[in-house]
């Protein structure tokens, strides 16, 4: 075990302390906040580079460090940090793409007036995501998960003066929350069967051979082994974090936030996150593949539902108008294959993928942020237009991450990582849904980002917002190049000829295979892209817009289905009318409950109470003074009337004396007395 | 020895009876002293001189004359009372009463088997009286002794009244 | 009629007569005096049963009769000094008066 290692939590705990210091600070101290955030990322960038090395050193080798939180007497509550390529490319991932969005955000959030606010809330949130990274135990792991909702609520919702915000910020955390219970079971289950949280123990483990074969053999309810269901919970997580279907609601409202908050939580980490918990836990997934008796394999439902995001994704990213809104269902697109790429076996496809998602996807958003600050806020594209003149870098770079989006062959990473993502899922043996799925997603990304890029950057300026437009200043310029590099050079570390990414994630060295490898589907895939970019192009790029309320191409031509895409297909109005009708339902019987039911009951027996005070008073009266009063009464008149007898006359009184003792006299006599 | 018994008892019984039914109280007085005296003779005839002796000293010495004082103290002028409403009634109510109980009382001692002792009677000598007095009744002589003292000093009390400032309404 | 019985008759008619006084009469004097016949009357039946009883202390029946009349001078007495109470009271010494002890 290397010795640094232990010192793995310094990469957390610097982003931390940034926002302790500016959250502690006085207000208007925007320097410092911004400053100590950016200072806490690069060092923890330059830490993870280090750690990244270790890492790379062994790459087969998970090192890790544990420690003991608090003893149960029973047990022992044990957390840890753990150090291997995976983590360790995360770590730099996100704090690099962390780094650059910070230096981007001294630029666009300039005139906020909660400046010092907003860069401490995104150290907290830095903070988290890297404990997400390092952490050895779920326990952990579960503390840093919910620490990035919190600060995804608090980011998404920094303008909560707008009603808007408020309400996406709330949707956002109580759909996180749904997935997260999901996750807290299966945590508990997990905990209960193998006794351990620790991914990595020396053997002790629960993602080690003995406890997984341990977990192999319990069955649960309706025949699944204990491991599918286990791994089915802790993925109801993961898709509320990564906004799968049908938990992917959040993410479009999501974009209320800044945008700085949209490209570093909602394109390139947090989200991520739920792909890189299943990445984590995969040896759990497929624990269950070699069973014969299980009915349902855990990973074939992931591999299904990542399917229906990615192409659901796609079609609806098509027919929406607000520059961000199209990127976020883009991401939901995109973590869709990537889930896709998980189901079907390559976890390391699905790293890639996310790796080079998190550079471009950062990029687009961050060139979208800076298209919106040149625009003053305008958003919607079809007011936007012929800012391609005017914003020659952004345009540049904007350009770049699209074509690495859409997958544009050799040159740009997405291509490579999405090739990654077709080959493993055509080499998948239950089924090939995955594949037409994935294919199909790939015309509509092609399509709709050229729609984005021709609306956006060329034609006539549509609005006055639009034809002000300037470039933006070097501090918001210079990040976007620098990830256009990433989102160039980063696809050639995992190309078949020399697949360096995939072996050092995978700890094994993979076999290097031509660079055309698989080159049937590589061909369909490139026509694809064509396809999908030729088709924008010749809708939207040839003859472009002439005005904002002009309609749009797509929309003459099947109105019906851009009105139901447009609407999101109409999701969150079923959600509404089901899930929150009987969540009102709820909340009305509840109420009548506890109105009728409890309070009639207590108030029964407060009647009860008062009829038993009014029955003692009344047979206290009635009963028993009455028959008091009246004995008392009896009592007198029979002394009043024995009294009567004391006449005072002393004659009267002898009389009797005398009466008495002749009849006392006449019975002793006459009753045989002598 | 029964002639003398039954003269005693008549003229003593009828000196009582007048004395009884005189309206003159001062009359009833000096009557019922006669019959005192008749019981006295009784005493004599039947051998207890020194209670015949007590009867006389006391009765119709003392008695008679504390009687006489209290007749002449409640006086109210010189008339006597004539008899009210009533009274008839209640002397007839009085002799049946009296004539009841005396009936009751021989028919008892008529029926009691009372055996006649022909014998002489006891012979009680004042120092045999006095030795009793002295010996087994002396406590009895003691008691009766302080009675007496507290009767008559309760006596002088009641008749003497709160004193000569006393706003006493006879008026 | 044994002598015996003869004393009885008498002091039983003596009774009977103080009792009739007693109740005939208004004058609560009166009504004393015949209180006291009673009484004498009751000194007559013990004197008799001396005379007459076989056996006995020689002494008895005078010491009984001696004490009797010793507690019927102190009653007198205390009876007559009454009477004048009563009288200072209400001016008038008839029984009938004298009700105001009464239930």
């Amino acid at each position: 075990m290397e010795p640094l290692v232990a010192y793995l939590w310094i990469i957390p705990a610097l982003p931390l302390a940034a926002a302790a210091v500016g959250a502690a600070a006085p207000r208007g101290s925007r320097r410092l906040a911004s400053g100590a955030a950016i200072a806490a990322m690069a060092g923890a960038l330059a830490l993870s580079s280090v750690a990244l090395k270790y890492a790379l050193a062994a790459p087969s080798a998970h090192q890790f460090c544990n420690f003991t939180w608090f003893d149960l007497g029973n047990g022992a509550v044990r957390l840890g940090w753990l150090l291997d390529p995976l983590n360790a490319f995360m770590c730099v991932m996100v704090s690099l793409v962390g780094l650059l969005i910070f230096i981007f955000s001294l630029g666009y959030m300039e005139d906020d007036e909660n400046f010092k606010r907003f860069f401490w809330l995104m150290s907290l949130f830095a903070a988290a995501m890297l404990c997400v990274v390092v952490s050895n135990s779920l326990l952990l792991l579960f503390i840093g998960w919910e620490l990035v909702g919190l600060a995804s609520y608090l980011l998404i919702g920094f303008w909560f003066h707008r009603p808007a915000a408020a309400a996406a910020a709330k949707k956002a955390f109580i759909t996180t929350r749904i997935g997260d219970l999901g996750f807290l079971l299966g945590l508990v289950w997990l905990y209960d069967t193998t006794g351990s949280l620790l991914l990595y123990d020396g053997g002790n483990g629960f993602l080690e051979a003995h406890a997984l074969g341990d977990l192999a053999t319990q069955v649960a309810a309706g025949g699944l082994a204990a491991t599918t269901a286990i791994s089915l919970l802790i993925f109801c997580g993961a898709a509320g974090k990564s906004g799968q279907f049908p938990l992917h609601v959040w993410l479009p409202d999501a974009m209320e936030g800044p945008t700085p908050v949209s490209a570093l939580i909602h394109a390139a980490t947090m989200v991520a996150a739920g792909v890189f918990l299943v990445a984590r836990v995969f040896p759990l997934f497929s624990a269950d593949q070699g069973l014969p008796a299980a009915t349902l394999h855990a990973l074939t439902v992931v591999a299904a539902i990542g399917a229906i995001t990615a192409l659901m994704g796609a079609a609806i990213a098509a027919a929406q108008s607000d520059l961000k809104r199209i990127l976020a269902f883009s991401t939901v697109s995109q973590l869709g294959y990537m889930m896709l790429a998980l189901g079907v076996g390559s976890w390391v496809a699905a790293i890639f993928h996310l790796l080079t998602h998190a550079f471009f996807k950062a990029l687009l958003f961050l060139a979208a942020g800076s298209v919106i600050h040149a625009a003053h806020h305008v958003q919607d594209i079809r007011e936007l237009g012929g800012l391609g003149a005017r914003m020659r870098t952004t345009f540049a770079t904007f350009a770049v991450g699209m074509m690495a989006l859409s997958g544009v062959p050799f040159v740009f990473s997405g291509f490579w990582s999405k090739e990654a993502i077709l080959h493993a899922a055509s080499e998948w043996g239950p089924s090939s849904l995955p594949l037409y799925a994935g294919l199909a997603g790939v015309v509509l990304t092609a399509f709709y980002m050229t729609r984005l890029l021709c609306e956006v950057f060329w034609g006539p300026p549509r609005s006055p917002a639009a034809s002000h437009a300037r470039e933006s200043p070097a501090v918001m310029t210079a990040p976007l190049v620098v990830l256009a590099a990433g989102a160039v050079g980063l696809g050639f570390l995992g190309t078949p000829a020399w697949p360096w990414l995939q072996s050092r994630l995978a700890g094994a060295e993979i076999p290097a295979r031509p660079l055309l490898d698989g080159g049937a589907l590589m061909a369909v895939s490139i026509i694809l892209v064509a396809v999908g970019l030729g088709s924008g192009w010749a809708l939207y790029g040839r003859r472009p817009r002439a005005s904002a309320a002009a309609p749009d191409p797509l929309q003459s031509a099947a109105p019906r289905l851009f009105a139901f895409l447009g609407a999101r297909m109409k999701l969150d109005e079923l959600y509404a009318a089901t899930v929150g009708r009987l969540n009102t339902f709820a909340a009305a019987l509840a109420d009548i409950l506890d109105r009728w039911v409890w309070g009639g009951a207590v108030g029964l027996l407060a009647r009860l109470g008062e009829f038993a005070g009014l029955l003692n008073r009344e047979v206290d009266e009635v009963g028993l003074n009455t028959g008091f009063d009246t004995v008392s009464e009896e009592i007198r008149r029979t002394g009043q009337a024995y009294s009567r007898a004391q006449t005072g006359e002393a004659h009267g009184y002898l009389r009797t004396l005398a009466l008495a003792f002749v009849v006392l006299a006449l019975l002793v006599l006459l009753g045989g007395g002598r | 020895m029964n002639t003398v018994l039954i003269l005693i008892a008549l003229a003593t019984i009828g000196a009582a009876a007048a004395a009884m039914s005189r309206p003159s109280l001062l009359n009833c007085v000096l009557l019922l002293t006669l019959s005192w005296t008749g019981i006295a003779a009784f005493y004599l005839w039947a051998g207890a001189e020194f209670a015949a002796f007590a009867q006389v000293l006391i009765y119709v010495g003392a008695i008679s004359m504390a009687v006489m004082f209290a007749v002449l103290l409640t006086r109210r002028g010189r008339r006597d009372f004539p008899p009210r409403k009533g009274s008839r009634s209640r002397a007839a109510y009085a002799v049946l009463a009296g004539a009841a109980v005396a009936g009751v009382l021989l028919a008892a001692v008529a029926r009691s088997p009372l055996a006649a002792s022909p014998a002489p009677g006891p012979a009680s000598t004042v120092r045999e009286l006095g030795g009793q007095l002295m010996g087994p009744h002396a406590a009895a002589l003691l008691v009766v002794g302080v009675l007496l003292t507290v009767a008559l000093i309760g006596a002088v009390v009641l008749a003497a009244g709160a004193g000569p400032e006393k706003p006493e309404a006879t008026r | 009629m044994s002598p015996l019985q003869l004393c009885l008759a008498f002091s039983s008619a003596l009774f009977a007569v103080g009792l009739a006084g007693a109740l005939a009469r208004s004058n609560s004097i009166l009504v004393l005096l015949g209180i006291e016949l009673m009484l004498n009357a009751a000194n007559l039946n013990l004197i008799a049963f001396w005379r007459f009883s076989p056996h006995g202390s020689p002494a008895t029946g005078v010491v009984f009769v001696v004490f009797a009349i010793a507690v019927a001078a102190a009653e007198t007495a205390v009876g007559l000094a009454l009477v004048i109470s009563i009288y200072r009271h209400q001016q008038d010494i008839r029984l009938e008066e004298a009700t105001r002890l009464k239930g």
